[in-house]
Protein backbone atom coordinates (compact mmCIF):
# COMPACT_ATOMS: atom_id res chain seq x y z
CA UNK A 1 0.00 0.00 0.00
CA UNK A 2 1.05 3.04 -0.89
CA UNK A 3 -0.03 6.93 -1.00
CA UNK A 4 -1.39 7.72 -4.29
CA UNK A 5 0.12 11.51 -4.98
CA UNK A 6 -3.06 13.77 -5.56
CA UNK A 7 -5.70 12.60 -3.89
CA UNK A 8 -6.43 14.25 -0.19
CA UNK A 9 -5.20 11.93 2.94
CA UNK A 10 -7.73 11.17 5.81
CA UNK A 11 -7.71 10.30 9.11
CA UNK A 12 -9.71 7.01 9.79
CA UNK A 13 -13.29 7.72 10.80
CA UNK A 14 -12.52 4.38 13.35
CA UNK A 15 -9.57 6.01 15.17
CA UNK A 16 -9.43 9.45 17.19
CA UNK A 17 -6.09 11.35 17.58
CA UNK A 18 -5.85 12.94 20.93
CA UNK A 19 -3.59 15.01 23.20
CA UNK A 20 -2.87 13.36 26.25
CA UNK A 21 -2.10 15.96 29.46
CA UNK A 22 -1.20 13.18 31.52
CA UNK A 23 1.48 11.41 29.35
CA UNK A 24 2.01 15.12 27.16
CA UNK A 25 1.98 13.35 24.16
CA UNK A 26 -0.48 12.82 21.32
CA UNK A 27 -1.94 9.36 21.35
CA UNK A 28 -3.92 7.49 18.65
CA UNK A 29 -7.05 5.34 20.02
CA UNK A 30 -9.29 2.42 18.89
CA UNK A 31 -10.87 -0.40 20.07
CA UNK A 32 -8.98 -1.96 22.70
CA UNK A 33 -6.28 0.01 21.99
CA UNK A 34 -3.57 3.30 22.19
CA UNK A 35 -0.38 3.89 20.17
CA UNK A 36 1.11 6.37 21.53
CA UNK A 37 3.02 9.23 19.08
CA UNK A 38 5.66 11.05 18.89
CA UNK A 39 6.44 14.87 17.98
CA UNK A 40 6.63 14.66 14.47
CA UNK A 41 4.48 11.92 13.94
CA UNK A 42 1.69 13.72 15.76
CA UNK A 43 2.63 16.36 13.85
CA UNK A 44 1.97 14.95 10.18
CA UNK A 45 -1.25 12.66 11.76
CA UNK A 46 -2.95 16.47 12.40
CA UNK A 47 -2.56 17.26 8.75
CA UNK A 48 -4.61 14.35 7.40
CA UNK A 49 -7.90 16.44 7.69
CA UNK A 50 -8.70 15.01 3.82
CA UNK A 51 -8.05 18.41 2.56
CA UNK A 52 -4.13 17.95 2.21
CA UNK A 53 -2.47 15.77 -0.07
CA UNK A 54 0.93 14.30 0.43
CA UNK A 55 3.07 16.84 -1.05
CA UNK A 56 0.85 19.73 0.46
CA UNK A 57 1.07 18.48 3.90
CA UNK A 58 5.61 17.72 2.86
CA UNK A 59 5.27 21.98 2.36
CA UNK A 60 4.06 22.65 4.87
CA UNK A 61 5.77 20.85 7.55
CA UNK A 62 9.09 22.35 5.65
CA UNK A 63 7.76 25.65 6.16
CA UNK A 64 6.81 25.22 10.06
CA UNK A 65 10.05 23.52 11.27
CA UNK A 66 12.08 25.90 8.68
CA UNK A 67 13.89 22.95 6.60
CA UNK A 68 14.07 21.04 3.19
CA UNK A 69 14.08 17.16 2.44
CA UNK A 70 11.11 15.65 4.36
CA UNK A 71 9.63 13.73 1.67
CA UNK A 72 11.18 10.15 2.12
CA UNK A 73 10.46 10.37 5.95
CA UNK A 74 6.69 11.33 5.45
CA UNK A 75 6.08 9.21 3.01
CA UNK A 76 7.66 6.23 4.86
CA UNK A 77 6.08 7.35 7.68
CA UNK A 78 2.15 8.02 6.07
CA UNK A 79 3.21 4.25 4.31
CA UNK A 80 2.87 2.83 7.99
CA UNK A 81 -0.17 5.24 8.85
CA UNK A 82 -2.07 3.58 6.15
CA UNK A 83 -1.12 0.06 6.56
CA UNK A 84 -2.42 0.56 10.16
CA UNK A 85 -5.14 1.94 8.69
CA UNK A 86 -4.57 5.25 10.93
CA UNK A 87 -5.49 7.25 7.64
CA UNK A 88 -6.99 6.12 3.91
CA UNK A 89 -7.86 7.75 0.65
CA UNK A 90 -11.46 7.24 0.05
CA UNK B 1 -4.93 2.85 53.97
CA UNK B 2 -1.68 1.18 54.96
CA UNK B 3 0.90 4.64 54.43
CA UNK B 4 2.78 2.78 51.75
CA UNK B 5 4.15 4.84 48.95
CA UNK B 6 5.53 3.93 46.04
CA UNK B 7 7.08 6.33 43.76
CA UNK B 8 7.87 4.25 40.96
CA UNK B 9 4.10 3.77 40.41
CA UNK B 10 3.23 4.36 36.71
CA UNK B 11 -0.80 5.56 36.20
CA UNK B 12 -3.38 3.62 35.21
CA UNK B 13 -4.48 3.62 31.50
CA UNK B 14 -7.39 1.35 31.86
CA UNK B 15 -10.57 1.85 33.58
CA UNK B 16 -12.81 -1.28 33.22
CA UNK B 17 -16.14 0.09 34.78
CA UNK B 18 -18.51 -2.96 35.79
CA UNK B 19 -21.75 -1.20 36.13
CA UNK B 20 -23.72 -3.84 37.59
CA UNK B 21 -23.55 -7.97 37.97
CA UNK B 22 -26.85 -8.02 36.50
CA UNK B 23 -27.16 -9.71 33.56
CA UNK B 24 -30.43 -11.78 31.52
CA UNK B 25 -27.38 -14.08 30.16
CA UNK B 26 -26.16 -17.40 31.89
CA UNK B 27 -22.81 -17.85 30.14
CA UNK B 28 -20.87 -20.74 31.81
CA UNK B 29 -17.63 -19.44 31.38
CA UNK B 30 -18.21 -15.58 32.82
CA UNK B 31 -15.47 -14.12 34.15
CA UNK B 32 -17.83 -12.81 37.50
CA UNK B 33 -16.62 -14.16 40.41
CA UNK B 34 -19.11 -17.15 41.52
CA UNK B 35 -20.70 -15.51 44.30
CA UNK B 36 -21.70 -12.58 42.90
CA UNK B 37 -25.33 -13.16 43.90
CA UNK B 38 -24.02 -11.64 47.12
CA UNK B 39 -22.64 -8.13 46.36
CA UNK B 40 -26.25 -6.86 45.51
CA UNK B 41 -25.57 -3.18 46.12
CA UNK B 42 -24.19 -0.90 43.19
CA UNK B 43 -23.01 2.64 42.85
CA UNK B 44 -25.11 5.51 41.97
CA UNK B 45 -24.71 7.36 39.32
CA UNK B 46 -22.82 9.83 41.26
CA UNK B 47 -20.53 7.94 42.33
CA UNK B 48 -19.76 6.42 38.57
CA UNK B 49 -18.90 10.04 37.53
CA UNK B 50 -16.89 10.82 40.38
CA UNK B 51 -14.64 7.71 39.81
CA UNK B 52 -14.24 8.61 36.21
CA UNK B 53 -13.50 11.98 36.75
CA UNK B 54 -10.58 11.16 39.04
CA UNK B 55 -9.45 8.50 36.87
CA UNK B 56 -9.26 10.40 33.78
CA UNK B 57 -7.09 13.25 35.93
CA UNK B 58 -4.40 10.50 36.35
CA UNK B 59 -4.06 9.91 32.94
CA UNK B 60 -6.98 6.49 32.25
CA UNK B 61 -7.99 7.13 28.81
CA UNK B 62 -9.16 3.64 27.77
CA UNK B 63 -12.56 2.76 29.49
CA UNK B 64 -14.93 0.11 28.83
CA UNK B 65 -18.58 -0.21 30.52
CA UNK B 66 -19.40 -3.59 31.30
CA UNK B 67 -20.89 -5.79 33.86
CA UNK B 68 -22.64 -8.02 33.74
CA UNK B 69 -24.85 -6.63 31.06
CA UNK B 70 -24.37 -2.66 31.58
CA UNK B 71 -27.16 -2.27 29.22
CA UNK B 72 -29.13 -3.10 32.30
CA UNK B 73 -28.15 0.60 34.02
CA UNK B 74 -30.34 3.31 32.68
CA UNK B 75 -28.29 5.72 33.41
CA UNK B 76 -25.80 4.27 30.79
CA UNK B 77 -25.93 7.04 28.17
CA UNK B 78 -25.02 9.84 31.08
CA UNK B 79 -22.40 7.57 31.99
CA UNK B 80 -20.82 8.13 28.58
CA UNK B 81 -21.45 11.57 28.02
CA UNK B 82 -19.41 12.02 31.03
CA UNK B 83 -16.78 9.83 30.10
CA UNK B 84 -16.68 11.53 26.70
CA UNK B 85 -16.53 15.32 28.12
CA UNK B 86 -13.46 14.17 30.08
CA UNK B 87 -11.57 12.82 26.56
CA UNK B 88 -12.30 8.94 27.30
CA UNK B 89 -11.99 6.78 24.41
CA UNK B 90 -15.24 4.42 25.75
CA UNK B 91 -15.68 0.96 24.62
CA UNK B 92 -19.51 -0.66 25.58
CA UNK B 93 -18.82 -4.12 26.16
CA UNK B 94 -22.38 -6.03 26.04
CA UNK B 95 -24.12 -9.43 25.21
CA UNK B 96 -26.79 -6.60 23.20
CA UNK B 97 -29.51 -7.51 25.13
CA UNK B 98 -31.18 -4.91 25.29
CA UNK B 99 -29.81 -2.76 22.44
CA UNK B 100 -32.06 -0.99 20.43
CA UNK B 101 -31.61 1.07 17.05
CA UNK B 102 -33.00 4.15 19.23
CA UNK B 103 -30.35 3.25 22.18
CA UNK B 104 -27.46 2.66 19.72
CA UNK B 105 -28.04 6.40 18.15
CA UNK B 106 -28.35 7.92 22.02
CA UNK B 107 -25.50 6.03 22.82
CA UNK B 108 -23.79 7.30 19.69
CA UNK B 109 -24.79 10.99 20.53
CA UNK B 110 -23.55 10.42 24.22
CA UNK B 111 -20.50 9.89 22.79
CA UNK B 112 -19.94 6.46 22.71
CA UNK B 113 -16.47 5.33 20.56
CA UNK B 114 -17.69 1.63 20.15
CA UNK B 115 -19.55 -1.35 20.85
CA UNK B 116 -18.15 -5.09 21.29
CA UNK B 117 -20.95 -7.17 20.92
CA UNK B 118 -20.27 -10.97 22.14
CA UNK B 119 -21.89 -14.03 20.43
CA UNK B 120 -21.63 -17.60 21.88
CA UNK B 121 -21.37 -19.55 18.41
CA UNK B 122 -22.75 -19.32 14.67
CA UNK B 123 -25.33 -21.56 15.21
CA UNK B 124 -28.79 -20.03 16.64
CA UNK B 125 -29.41 -23.45 18.97
CA UNK B 126 -25.51 -23.64 20.25
CA UNK B 127 -25.59 -19.51 20.57
CA UNK B 128 -28.77 -20.07 22.68
CA UNK B 129 -28.03 -22.96 24.62
CA UNK B 130 -24.52 -21.17 25.99
CA UNK B 131 -26.16 -17.98 26.74
CA UNK B 132 -28.87 -20.10 28.62
CA UNK B 133 -31.24 -17.41 26.85
CA UNK B 134 -33.33 -17.03 23.35
CA UNK B 135 -30.42 -14.12 21.96
CA UNK B 136 -28.71 -15.41 18.75
CA UNK B 137 -31.35 -13.25 16.03
CA UNK B 138 -31.10 -10.09 18.20
CA UNK B 139 -27.03 -10.40 18.70
CA UNK B 140 -27.09 -10.48 15.10
CA UNK B 141 -29.34 -7.60 14.10
CA UNK B 142 -27.13 -6.02 16.61
CA UNK B 143 -23.43 -6.23 15.30
CA UNK B 144 -25.94 -4.99 11.99
CA UNK B 145 -26.55 -1.73 13.83
CA UNK B 146 -23.50 -0.80 15.17
CA UNK B 147 -21.65 -1.17 11.93
CA UNK B 148 -24.83 1.05 10.24
CA UNK B 149 -24.29 3.86 13.13
CA UNK B 150 -20.87 4.16 12.02
CA UNK B 151 -18.75 2.25 15.24
CA UNK B 152 -16.13 0.08 14.67
CA UNK B 153 -17.81 -2.86 15.46
CA UNK B 154 -15.97 -5.72 17.16
CA UNK B 155 -17.20 -8.98 17.69
CA UNK B 156 -16.03 -11.11 20.36
CA UNK B 157 -16.44 -14.85 20.76
CA UNK B 158 -15.59 -16.59 23.67
CA UNK B 159 -14.06 -19.81 22.41
CA UNK B 160 -14.28 -23.50 24.63
CA UNK B 161 -15.01 -27.41 23.70
CA UNK B 162 -19.10 -26.76 23.22
CA UNK B 163 -18.00 -24.46 20.56
CA UNK B 164 -14.55 -24.83 18.92
CA UNK B 165 -15.47 -27.05 15.85
CA UNK B 166 -17.57 -23.79 14.96
CA UNK B 167 -14.30 -22.08 14.15
CA UNK B 168 -14.89 -21.93 10.34
CA UNK B 169 -18.52 -21.05 10.61
CA UNK B 170 -17.71 -18.15 13.19
CA UNK B 171 -14.85 -16.69 11.23
CA UNK B 172 -17.27 -16.77 7.64
CA UNK B 173 -20.30 -15.14 10.41
CA UNK B 174 -17.94 -12.53 11.18
CA UNK B 175 -17.02 -11.83 7.76
CA UNK B 176 -20.62 -11.66 6.91
CA UNK B 177 -21.31 -9.38 9.53
CA UNK B 178 -19.27 -7.10 8.62
CA UNK B 179 -16.80 -7.33 11.81
CA UNK B 180 -13.83 -4.45 11.94
CA UNK B 181 -12.18 -6.35 14.71
CA UNK B 182 -12.86 -9.72 15.51
CA UNK B 183 -11.83 -11.24 19.05
CA UNK B 184 -11.41 -14.99 19.54
CA UNK B 185 -11.27 -15.28 22.92
CA UNK B 186 -10.20 -18.46 24.32
CA UNK B 187 -11.77 -19.49 27.69
CA UNK B 188 -10.23 -18.11 30.50
CA UNK B 189 -10.37 -20.26 33.51
CA UNK B 190 -11.47 -18.20 37.17
CA UNK B 191 -14.75 -17.66 37.79
CA UNK B 192 -17.58 -19.64 36.16
CA UNK B 193 -15.44 -21.29 33.45
CA UNK B 194 -12.99 -22.51 36.71
CA UNK B 195 -16.13 -24.41 37.90
CA UNK B 196 -17.06 -25.69 34.38
CA UNK B 197 -13.54 -26.34 33.18
CA UNK B 198 -14.03 -30.11 32.33
CA UNK B 199 -16.44 -29.34 30.59
CA UNK B 200 -15.25 -26.39 28.45
CA UNK B 201 -11.79 -26.93 27.51
CA UNK B 202 -10.62 -28.28 24.37
CA UNK B 203 -8.24 -30.85 23.65
CA UNK B 204 -5.13 -29.96 22.46
CA UNK B 205 -5.89 -31.51 18.75
CA UNK B 206 -9.31 -29.39 18.85
CA UNK B 207 -7.05 -26.24 19.61
CA UNK B 208 -4.32 -26.52 17.69
CA UNK B 209 -6.59 -27.41 14.90
CA UNK B 210 -8.80 -24.76 15.92
CA UNK B 211 -5.53 -22.33 15.78
CA UNK B 212 -4.45 -22.96 12.02
CA UNK B 213 -7.62 -21.98 10.66
CA UNK B 214 -7.60 -18.99 11.90
CA UNK B 215 -4.24 -17.93 11.56
CA UNK B 216 -5.34 -18.80 7.74
CA UNK B 217 -8.47 -16.52 8.18
CA UNK B 218 -6.13 -13.84 10.11
CA UNK B 219 -3.70 -13.77 6.63
CA UNK B 220 -6.71 -13.75 4.11
CA UNK B 221 -8.73 -10.83 5.70
CA UNK B 222 -5.58 -8.41 6.59
CA UNK B 223 -5.96 -4.92 6.40
CA UNK B 224 -9.99 -5.51 6.28
CA UNK B 225 -10.83 -7.07 9.57
CA UNK B 226 -8.10 -6.87 12.66
CA UNK B 227 -7.92 -10.64 14.52
CA UNK B 228 -7.47 -10.26 18.35
CA UNK B 229 -6.19 -13.82 19.27
CA UNK B 230 -6.28 -14.64 22.97
CA UNK B 231 -4.47 -17.79 23.60
CA UNK B 232 -5.44 -20.65 26.15
CA UNK B 233 -2.61 -20.47 28.12
CA UNK B 234 -3.44 -23.99 29.44
CA UNK B 235 -1.29 -25.22 25.73
CA UNK B 236 1.86 -22.49 26.46
CA UNK B 237 4.93 -22.86 28.71
CA UNK B 238 4.71 -19.77 29.49
CA UNK B 239 2.21 -17.72 31.05
CA UNK B 240 0.63 -14.60 29.96
CA UNK B 241 1.61 -11.25 31.31
CA UNK B 242 -0.94 -10.59 33.35
CA UNK B 243 -2.41 -7.85 33.79
CA UNK B 244 0.62 -6.20 32.00
CA UNK B 245 1.96 -5.83 35.50
CA UNK B 246 0.25 -5.92 38.52
CA UNK B 247 -0.89 -2.30 39.40
CA UNK B 248 0.90 -0.79 36.59
CA UNK B 249 -2.06 -0.47 33.94
CA UNK B 250 -5.61 -1.75 34.59
CA UNK B 251 -8.19 -0.47 37.26
CA UNK B 252 -10.85 -2.32 37.26
CA UNK B 253 -13.99 -1.24 39.72
CA UNK B 254 -16.76 -3.72 40.71
CA UNK B 255 -20.50 -2.67 40.56
CA UNK B 256 -20.42 -2.46 44.33
CA UNK B 257 -17.45 -0.29 44.41
CA UNK B 258 -14.40 -2.37 45.28
CA UNK B 259 -11.27 -1.37 43.22
CA UNK B 260 -9.63 -4.52 41.86
CA UNK B 261 -6.44 -4.80 40.21
CA UNK B 262 -7.39 -7.53 38.00
CA UNK B 263 -11.52 -8.49 37.54
CA UNK B 264 -10.40 -11.74 40.04
CA UNK B 265 -8.72 -9.99 42.44
CA UNK B 266 -11.88 -10.09 44.77
CA UNK B 267 -11.38 -14.06 44.73
CA UNK B 268 -7.59 -13.38 46.67
CA UNK B 269 -7.40 -13.72 50.30
CA UNK B 270 -6.05 -11.13 52.54
CA UNK B 271 -6.07 -8.02 49.60
CA UNK B 272 -8.63 -6.50 51.57
CA UNK B 273 -9.24 -4.71 48.16
CA UNK B 274 -10.83 -0.97 48.64
CA UNK B 275 -13.70 0.48 48.23
CA UNK B 276 -14.19 3.98 46.14
CA UNK B 277 -16.88 4.62 48.59
CA UNK B 278 -14.25 5.09 51.23
CA UNK B 279 -11.04 6.15 49.43
CA UNK B 280 -10.10 8.32 45.99
CA UNK B 281 -8.80 6.31 43.50
CA UNK B 282 -5.41 7.89 43.94
CA UNK B 283 -5.19 6.86 47.58
CA UNK B 284 -6.61 3.47 46.10
CA UNK B 285 -3.92 2.94 43.18
CA UNK B 286 -0.83 4.45 45.08
CA UNK B 287 -1.34 3.73 48.52
CA UNK B 288 -3.86 0.57 48.70
CA UNK B 289 -2.47 -2.62 50.31
CA UNK B 290 -4.43 -4.42 47.32
CA UNK B 291 -2.58 -2.46 44.21
CA UNK B 292 1.16 -2.95 46.34
CA UNK B 293 0.46 -6.08 46.80
CA UNK B 294 2.05 -7.56 43.72
CA UNK B 295 3.36 -4.45 42.47
CA UNK B 296 7.41 -5.17 41.43
CA UNK B 297 9.65 -8.31 42.05
CA UNK B 298 9.98 -8.20 45.59
CA UNK B 299 7.05 -10.80 46.53
CA UNK B 300 8.09 -13.47 44.08
CA UNK B 301 8.67 -16.58 45.52
CA UNK B 302 11.34 -18.79 43.38
CA UNK B 303 11.74 -19.80 40.24
CA UNK B 304 10.59 -16.76 39.33
CA UNK B 305 12.54 -14.44 41.78
CA UNK B 306 15.60 -15.24 39.92
CA UNK B 307 13.79 -16.34 36.76
CA UNK B 308 15.41 -13.77 33.93
CA UNK B 309 11.88 -13.92 32.49
CA UNK B 310 10.31 -12.18 35.07
CA UNK B 311 9.93 -8.77 33.58
CA UNK B 312 8.71 -10.26 30.68
CA UNK B 313 5.36 -12.29 32.11
CA UNK B 314 5.47 -10.58 35.80
CA UNK B 315 5.76 -14.47 36.95
CA UNK B 316 2.03 -15.16 35.12
CA UNK B 317 -1.21 -14.56 36.97
CA UNK B 318 -1.85 -14.46 40.50
CA UNK B 319 -5.83 -15.54 40.51
CA UNK B 320 -4.27 -18.88 38.72
CA UNK B 321 -1.35 -19.44 40.92
CA UNK B 322 -4.11 -18.82 43.86
CA UNK B 323 -6.46 -21.29 41.91
CA UNK B 324 -4.51 -23.95 40.72
CA UNK B 325 -1.68 -24.71 43.76
CA UNK B 326 -3.48 -23.06 46.22
CA UNK B 327 -1.11 -19.81 47.03
CA UNK B 328 -1.29 -17.06 44.90
CA UNK B 329 2.35 -15.62 45.63
CA UNK B 330 3.18 -19.05 43.77
CA UNK B 331 4.55 -19.24 39.81
CA UNK B 332 1.47 -19.43 37.27
CA UNK B 333 1.55 -23.13 37.07
CA UNK B 334 1.11 -22.75 33.66
CA UNK B 335 5.10 -22.04 33.11
CA UNK B 336 7.03 -25.61 32.75
CA UNK B 337 9.74 -24.23 35.45
CA UNK B 338 7.14 -24.57 38.07
CA UNK B 339 7.41 -27.44 40.29
CA UNK B 340 3.84 -27.17 40.25
CA UNK B 341 3.24 -27.66 36.38
CA UNK B 342 1.80 -31.29 36.61
CA UNK B 343 -1.88 -29.20 37.83
CA UNK B 344 -1.95 -28.19 33.87
CA UNK B 345 -1.81 -31.33 32.59
CA UNK B 346 -4.30 -33.42 35.45
CA UNK B 347 -6.61 -30.57 34.31
CA UNK B 348 -6.36 -31.30 30.75
CA UNK B 349 -6.62 -35.09 30.88
CA UNK B 350 -9.59 -34.39 33.42
CA UNK B 351 -11.34 -32.51 30.56
CA UNK B 352 -10.50 -35.12 28.08
CA UNK B 353 -11.61 -37.84 30.29
CA UNK B 354 -15.04 -35.88 30.65
CA UNK B 355 -14.99 -35.34 26.66
CA UNK B 356 -15.89 -38.77 26.40
CA UNK B 357 -18.43 -39.36 28.32
CA UNK B 358 -22.23 -38.25 26.81
CA UNK B 359 -22.30 -35.30 28.89
CA UNK B 360 -25.25 -36.21 31.07
CA UNK B 361 -23.05 -37.51 33.71
CA UNK B 362 -21.95 -33.32 34.68
CA UNK B 363 -23.91 -30.77 32.95
CA UNK B 364 -22.91 -26.87 32.39
CA UNK B 365 -23.39 -24.98 35.53
CA UNK B 366 -24.65 -21.74 34.25
CA UNK B 367 -24.15 -18.21 35.50
CA UNK B 368 -27.62 -17.21 37.72
CA UNK B 369 -28.43 -16.17 40.70
CA UNK B 370 -29.84 -19.04 42.10
CA UNK B 371 -26.29 -21.24 41.48
CA UNK B 372 -24.32 -18.16 42.75
CA UNK B 373 -26.35 -18.90 45.89
CA UNK B 374 -26.17 -22.56 45.74
CA UNK B 375 -22.17 -22.99 45.34
CA UNK B 376 -21.23 -20.02 47.43
CA UNK B 377 -23.01 -21.70 50.72
CA UNK B 378 -20.36 -24.60 50.65
S1 LIG C 1 -20.28 -13.56 30.13
FE1 LIG C 1 -22.45 -13.93 29.64
S2 LIG C 1 -23.44 -14.16 31.66
FE2 LIG C 1 -21.45 -13.18 32.02
S3 LIG C 1 -21.88 -11.03 32.02
FE3 LIG C 1 -21.25 -11.57 29.92
S4 LIG C 1 -23.18 -12.02 28.85
FE4 LIG C 1 -23.64 -12.03 31.04
S1 LIG D 1 9.68 -18.96 36.34
FE1 LIG D 1 8.30 -17.25 36.73
S2 LIG D 1 9.27 -15.46 35.80
FE2 LIG D 1 10.31 -17.30 34.97
S3 LIG D 1 9.24 -17.73 33.04
FE3 LIG D 1 8.23 -18.96 34.65
S4 LIG D 1 6.54 -17.65 35.40
FE4 LIG D 1 7.94 -16.31 34.22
Amino acid sequence: MTIIPDQPINFSSLHRLQWEEAQQKYVILYPEGMVELNQSSAEILKLCDSTRTLAQIVSELEQKFDTTGLTNDITAFLGVALQNDWINQH
Amino acid sequence: MTGLTNTNITPPRWLLAELTYACPLQCPYCSNPIDYANYQSELSTDDWKRVLTEARKMGAVQLGFSGGEPLTRQDLPELVKHARELGYYSNLITSGYGMTEEKILQLKEAGLDHIQVSIQASSQELNDHIAGTKSFEHKKTVAHLVKKHGYPMVLCVVIHRENIHQMPEILAMAEELGADYLELANTQYYGWAHANRDLLLPTKEQFEKAEVIAQAFKEKVAGKMKIYYVVPDFYEDRPKACMNGWGTTFLTIAPDGVALPCHSARDLPGLDCPNVNDYSISEIWHESKAFNFFRGFEWMKEPCHSCDEKEKDFGGCRCQAYLLTGDMYNTDPVCSKSPNHEVIQHAIDSAKASANLTGEEKPLIFRNSKNSRTLTKN
